[in-house]
């Protein structure tokens, strides 16, 4: 395989600036989800039936949103990949995917957590539950197919494919558990959220969006920044002495 | 006629893997036993009470064919890989779904001859009584395995050229199958159970549409997944 990548502008797209920037970003994303936390734990009452149980709310809810984000930025990067056939794309896909299962596989462990005291069990084919474990092990594939191909062209390609085509798999899963769940029993499902939690819920998830971003954008640098030296020892090796 | 040229081309991939399959045996003998072997050790996990082993037939069955069908896929293109066969195939002058195709009817053929014998296994181990209608359990038969050899097909192509690919291929397929293996199940145990067909109903619409869905996206996404 060639890879017949413009090293200049490959350096041109990584300025020195940019770390910088990122990394204060981070800051301002901690900061941010740490004033929510504690915003959200102060202010709220607790819960009629759950009492300082639904705090957990404030990082499950949350994770799950972003989770979904993730994996959306996932589908559109691969979609892109495979219409313009641009590393970055493939890079970019990359990163959301792993960030996307981390909060996927926190919003299973979290919700484990809050269903062992509220339902009584560590877990329910409740359909949300359900899809969710699904899409976790979904994006657990994606990332195994990437790790065991060494073909960088290769890997972009076939990891393109694997994730546009579980992304297109979600509502399918949800459908299809849903109606499993309803054919045989009632669904269990949390109530409607009360107002008092609502601005906890909506900053808190605004505070993860900007830790998602980060982390994405993170990663997304190092892999960046992997590809670029990967090409340098190629070129070097190319060269010769 | 472009068309004509193209079904011919698949008939020809069709006629050459089955070909291969019917000389040594070697794959289908290995699979159609280890899809008994399955149904037989669930028949020991479950106990030997009827009543339990009539009501887990269904999934047991789905459970066999998923396990030993996923080792059919990876071999249909390691064959072509051991002989060095897939370049000169795609340098044919002809479509990449032609390739597609073709793989994916054999391996169709080769799933449905295992439950051939899978299947009548099954009805025995389990002590079904009864089949509502054989002519809609077959329907729910061909349309599970519809979408779980296109699907496996699309992902052994990949999964067979990369390393450690006995585990990835049913790393990938099996979370995608989540909705095959409950439709065909309960459509499954619908009618194993005796009951009237509106229950399956719903189910085999959910079949129809991602077979429908994932052997179109299979067939677009096989173009880019074959060519590096």
């Amino acid at each position: 395989m060639s890879h017949a990548v413009p090293l200049e502008r490959d350096r041109a797209s990584l300025p020195a600036t940019n770390g910088r920037w990122l990394d204060w970003f981070g800051v301002i994303a901690v900061v941010a989800l740490i004033a929510s936390q504690v915003n959200g734990v102060l202010t709220s009452p607790p819960d009629r039936d759950m009492g300082h149980l639904q705090k957990i709310m404030y990082v499950h809810v949350p994770s799950a949103w972003n989770a979904f984000i993730a994996f959306f930025v996932v589908a559109i990067a691969s979609l892109l990949y495979l219409w313009k056939g641009q590393e970055k794309h493939d890079l970019l896909a990359a990163s959301a995917a792993e960030v996307g299962t981390l909060f996927t596989g926190l919003t299973l462990a979290l919700g484990s957590i809050w269903g062992r005291p509220t339902w009584g069990v560590w877990w329910t084919w409740d359909p949300r539950l359900t899809s969710t474990a699904v899409l976790f092990l979904t994006f657990v594939g994606y990332l195994a197919l990437r790790s065991f191909v060494d073909d960088s062209e290769r890997r972009a390609q076939w990891s393109a494919a694997v994730g546009l085509l579980g992304a297109l798999n979600v509502p399918i899963v949800y459908m299809s558990v849903k109606w499993w769940r309803t054919l045989h029993q009632m669904q269990s499902n949390p109530s409607t959220v009360d107002p008092e939690y609502v601005i906890g819920l909506r900053t808190n998830g605004i505070a993860v969006l900007l830790l998602l971003i980060y982390f994405i954008m993170k990663r997304y640098r190092a892999a960046r920044m992997e590809r670029l030296a990967e090409h340098l020892v190629e070129r070097a090796a190319l060269e010769g002495p | 006629m472009p068309l004509a040229q193209d079904l011919r081309r698949v008939r020809a991939i069709i006629w050459k893997d089955l070909t291969t399959e019917r000389r040594s045996k070697a794959g289908f003998n290995a699979v159609a036993f280890l899809g008994v072997l399955i149904l037989l050790l669930f028949g020991f996990a479950l106990g030997p009470d009827a009543e339990a082993l009539r009501n887990a037939a269904a999934g047991a069955l789905w459970l066999a064919i998923l396990f030993s069908g996923v080792l059919a896929f990876n071999r249909s293109y390691q064959l072509e890989l051991d002989g060095a066969a897939l370049e000169p195939l795609l340098l044919y002058p002809a479509p990449r779904w032609t390739i597609f195709a073709g793989k994916f009817a054999a391996n169709l053929l080769f799933v449905l001859l295992v439950e051939a014998i899978v299947v009548p296994v099954a009805i025995i181990l389990f002590q079904v009584k009864s089949v509502a209608g054989w002519l809609p359990a077959g329907g729910v038969l061909l349309l599970g395995s519809i979408g779980f050899v296109g699907l496996g097909t699309f992902y052994a192509s990949m999964a067979s050229r990369s390393r450690a690919r006995e585990v990835l291929l049913p790393l990938l397929l099996f979370p995608m199958l989540v909705p095959v293996l409950l439709a065909s199940a309960e459509a499954s145990s619908a009618l194993l159970a005796g009951n009237p067909m509106q229950d399956a109903g719903a189910w085999v619409k959910l079949l129809i549409a991602f077979d429908v869905i994932f052997v179109v996206a299979s067939f677009f996404a096989f173009d880019h997944v074959i060519e590096v």
